[in-house]
């Protein structure tokens, strides 16, 4: 009698959880992916584990304070490792509404992450959406803040080249023996070098004949 | 008009023209011509051209810049005339859209400043209901960050849409940093390119290094190298071998002729033309090893399918390697083909992947963004990389900007009194505002169609014309003992018979096979289309009423050429007729005619 009692209710049990069923969520977890070489193996241990936590989000729920670990029923596990749950009520005949489920698990998304170091990408729930954080905007964006001190910057170094540009150039107006240095070494390296000037290819239209210069030195002026 | 000022350090002059010559085209222009080519068999190719066409004209250049001591305008007048205003025109095209580029770097580099990128992760829609936006999903997040948060873009070239202010901000920032470098004009520039020319090595040598440790790097660099010589039989090979050396050294812009004006007459300049333009392809084959280190990288790293794979099929986590996929896929669509038919799966393969990766700006601002974000410490990568394609275009900047200033400065077009600021200023601020069109929505394509259109035929039309006018009209024998003057040898053998005939009937070659490219491919560009699902969601249109500016882009340059023939016939019919009402017989001109 016992046993039939016990079959029928894991049928029942094994009715109300199935793949696709009303009420029913499947789960993926990416354990390798999430932690590498610390990866643990997927056993009943953390199923037990996995059941504890929904139990726990649910009885957070008002009125679903009395909800059990054996409330909560996992099948079609796979090597994935996925599997498919739901959360049956205290008469164990049918099961809760998904959007209670839904929301239960959107409260407690966090703890059930920590409990298996995984994070929402890792520890999928298909058809629950995680919560996003709200985007942060800040007051001034980050682009601006570099772009106006590096505009600031090349600013000030334009108006100080300007300005020693123009000093320079009143100091050049008052003083004009003073040579540029560069200038200077320029002509030397050209007067050292000791060969022919290299002018070939002068192009001053109207050349001015040395030889008539002279001449026309010579021959003073009335 | 002699120098006043000159770069007497032999070091900043090849720095100068190192600079100019290496730009971003040898960052994102020759790893993809590299690997669509052939691999390691594409260097033959390149190699050829460099030798029988991109060294001789380089060196071309030099010598008449050094030798003359003039920008293009002067050089040009005093050789062979008409050419200078091309140069000069066809520089200020350019300078236009390479800054805009610079702008975009710019954007790209501010915002790489923050922890997350603000390329990795979609951002919300409008009603912030948990959902993303649905143009984000459909194509990917580095897109949508280029396409509609930088660019905004429309779909077509008629609709220019409004001015985006952030760019417009980064193109007036990118213009006063090129002021602040180019103020004083090569006495700025020459201290400005030490950092500029040198940092951008440094960067390629840290990418380097990480990008060889990272997983996947080898098979990237086995898939670039491996040589398919069947390519070499396709004729288009040989073409694109040729332009991309011509425009890599960054010839017939008048810059380098800028540049080696500010050298003493006796400098060895063909020693710097070679050590030049073998220094820019290394440096083409050095950035080519770094990039397809990190888009192997890349590639290895997209397990979208694997992850699909493990879902449908309740696989353990982490059972497929990259290298099982296919053998996993084909035993699965043998038990299982329905189930495996209805997964959206894309095509895994790392050669279609690498395929895939774009040249110009889709490498570096969709494709390389992606794989930046995989790699630890993204945000100082994403710095190091942006900082690095800032300074590139930078440096090739000032050689833009000293084709321009120093023929004006040949020209007296402003008074002697009139300091240089004010001309470079003056020449900045012009350019500024032409270049604000490229903020607009549209700007994208515009200035696709000017870097398709404007410079390329404007560029081979004037280097023929500088080769053949040095050989033919100037004479070979003149050349020949300038050069012994500057050098203290005649040029030999090899040099005398590629500018004789070799390199004329190239550039003559490439010209023609421009043409007909031109008339067979249906004038189009790259539109964005969001409905397109895809790596760069990128289709092709045509475009009509643009095709009026285009064909005016394209030859605007070169109409310089017969308008400033036409105009000195007239000015000297006119002087023949004053000498003729004069009666008296004067001094003819010399030289410039």
């Amino acid at each position: 009698m016992l046993c039939l009692l016990f079959f029928l209710v894991t049928a029942v049990g094994a009715e109300l959880c199935q793949p696709d069923a009303e009420n029913a969520f499947k789960v993926r977890l990416s354990i390798r992916t999430a932690l590498g070489d610390k990866a643990y193996a997927w056993d009943t241990n953390e199923e037990y584990l996995f059941k504890a936590m929904v139990a726990f989000s649910m009885r957070k729920v008002p009125n679903r304070e009395t909800t059990e670990i054996s409330h909560v029923l996992l099948c079609n596990v796979t090597q994935r490792v996925s599997f498919w749950f739901v959360v049956t009520d205290p008469s164990k005949n049918h099961t809760l509404p998904a959007v209670e489920i839904q929301s239960a698990i959107r409260m407690n998304r966090n703890r059930i992450n920590s409990a298996f170091f995984l994070n929402d990408q890792t520890l999928e729930f298909l058809k629950i959406p995680s919560t996003l954080a709200p985007p942060t905007d800040p007051t001034m964006p980050i682009w601006m803040i570099i772009f106006s001190v590096i505009f600031c910057i090349v600013i000030v170094a334009v108006m100080l080249l300007i300005f020693s540009g123009i000093r320079q150039r009143r100091r050049k107006s008052k003083g004009p023996s003073e040579v540029d240095d560069t200038e200077d070494k320029c002509e030397n390296m050209i007067t050292i070098e000791n060969g022919i000037p290299c002018d070939p290819l002068d192009t001053k239209g109207g050349h001015i004949n040395d030889v008539f210069m002279t001449e026309d030195e010579r021959l003073t002026p009335l | 008009m002699e120098k006043s000022r000159s770069l007497c350090s032999w070091g900043q002059y090849l720095l100068s023209c190192l600079g100019f010559a290496v730009g971003l085209g040898n960052i994102w222009r020759f790893p993809y011509l590299c690997q669509t080519h052939g691999g390691g068999a594409f260097l033959i190719p390149y190699l050829i051209a460099l030798v029988l066409e991109g060294i001789p004209v380089f060196y071309i250049e030099l010598a008449i810049g050094q030798c003359l001591r003039r920008g293009s305008i002067g050089v040009w007048t005093a050789v062979s005339p008409y050419l200078g205003l091309g140069c000069l025109t066809v520089s200020f095209l350019v300078s236009l859209y390479y800054n805009t580029v610079l702008s975009w770097v710019l954007w790209y580099l501010l915002n790489s400043f923050q922890d997350p990128l603000p390329w990795s992760s979609c951002p919300l829609d409008i009603n912030r209901t948990g959902a993303f936006e649905a143009e984000c999903q459909a194509s990917s997040t580095v897109s949508y960050f280029w396409y509609r948060q930088t660019l905004n873009i429309t779909a077509d070239i008629s609709d220019n849409g409004s001015i985006q202010w952030r760019l417009l901000a980064c193109l007036a920032a990118s213009w006063a940093v090129v002021y602040l470098c180019v103020i004083r004009g090569i006495e700025t520039t020459g201290k400005a390119i030490y950092f500029t020319a040198l940092f951008p090595y440094l960067v390629l040598t840290i990418f380097l290094i990480r990008g060889l440790t990272l997983p996947g790097a080898v098979r990237g660099l086995i898939y670039l190298f491996t040589p398919n010589v069947q390519t070499l039989r396709n004729p288009r090979v040989w073409l694109d071998a040729a332009t991309q050396i011509f425009f890599s050294l960054s010839l017939a812009f008048g810059g380098h002729i800028a540049f080696a004006s500010y050298n003493p007459p006796r400098n060895n300049c063909e020693k710097d033309a070679v050590t030049v333009a073998l220094v820019n392809s290394l440096t083409s084959l050095y950035a080519s090893i770094a990039v397809f280190s990190v888009l192997g990288f890349k590639a290895a790293n997209d397990h979208g399918n694997l992850l699909r794979l493990l879902n449908a099929f309740d696989l353990p986590d982490q059972s497929i390697s990259r290298d099982d996929y296919a053998a996993v896929l084909a035993h699965l669509n043998a038990t299982q083909p329905e189930s495996v038919a209805r997964l959206p799966l894309e095509v895994c393969q790392l050669e279609d992947f690498l395929d895939k990766s774009a040249s110009g700006t889709g490498l570096a601002f969709v494709v390389f963004t992606e794989a930046v974000l995989h790699m630890p410490g993204a945000p100082g990568w994403a710095v190091l990389f942006f900082g690095m394609l800032f300074t590139l275009g930078l440096s090739s900047m000032f050689g833009n900007l000293e084709g321009i200033i120093t023929p004006l400065l040949d020209l007296g077009v402003l008074r002697r009194s009139v300091p240089k600021e004010v001309l470079t200023g003056l020449v900045c601020l012009l350019c500024f505002l032409s270049a604000t069109c490229f903020a607009l929505q549209s700007g994208s394509y515009w200035l696709q169609v000017f870097d398709s259109y404007a410079a390329p035929l404007n560029l081979i039309i004037f280097a023929f014309f500088e080769v053949v006018g040095i050989a033919y009209v100037y004479g070979m024998p003149r050349f020949s003992d300038d050069i012994a003057c500057m050098t203290g040898r005649r040029p030999g053998l090899y040099w005398r018979v590629t500018w004789k005939v070799v390199s004329p009937l190239l550039l003559l070659t490439i010209f023609v096979a421009y043409i007909a490219v031109l008339a067979w491919t249906p004038l189009s560009y790259r539109a964005w289309d969001p409905q397109y699902v895809g790596p760069l969601g990128a289709t092709g249109s045509h475009f009509g009423p643009a095709l009026a500016t285009c064909v005016l882009l394209c030859f605007l340059p070169a109409l310089w050429v017969p308008a400033v023939a036409l105009v000195q016939q007239l000015a000297k019919r006119r002087q023949k007729q004053d000498t003729w009402q004069d009666g008296c017989p004067k001094l003819q001109e010399g030289g410039a005619s």
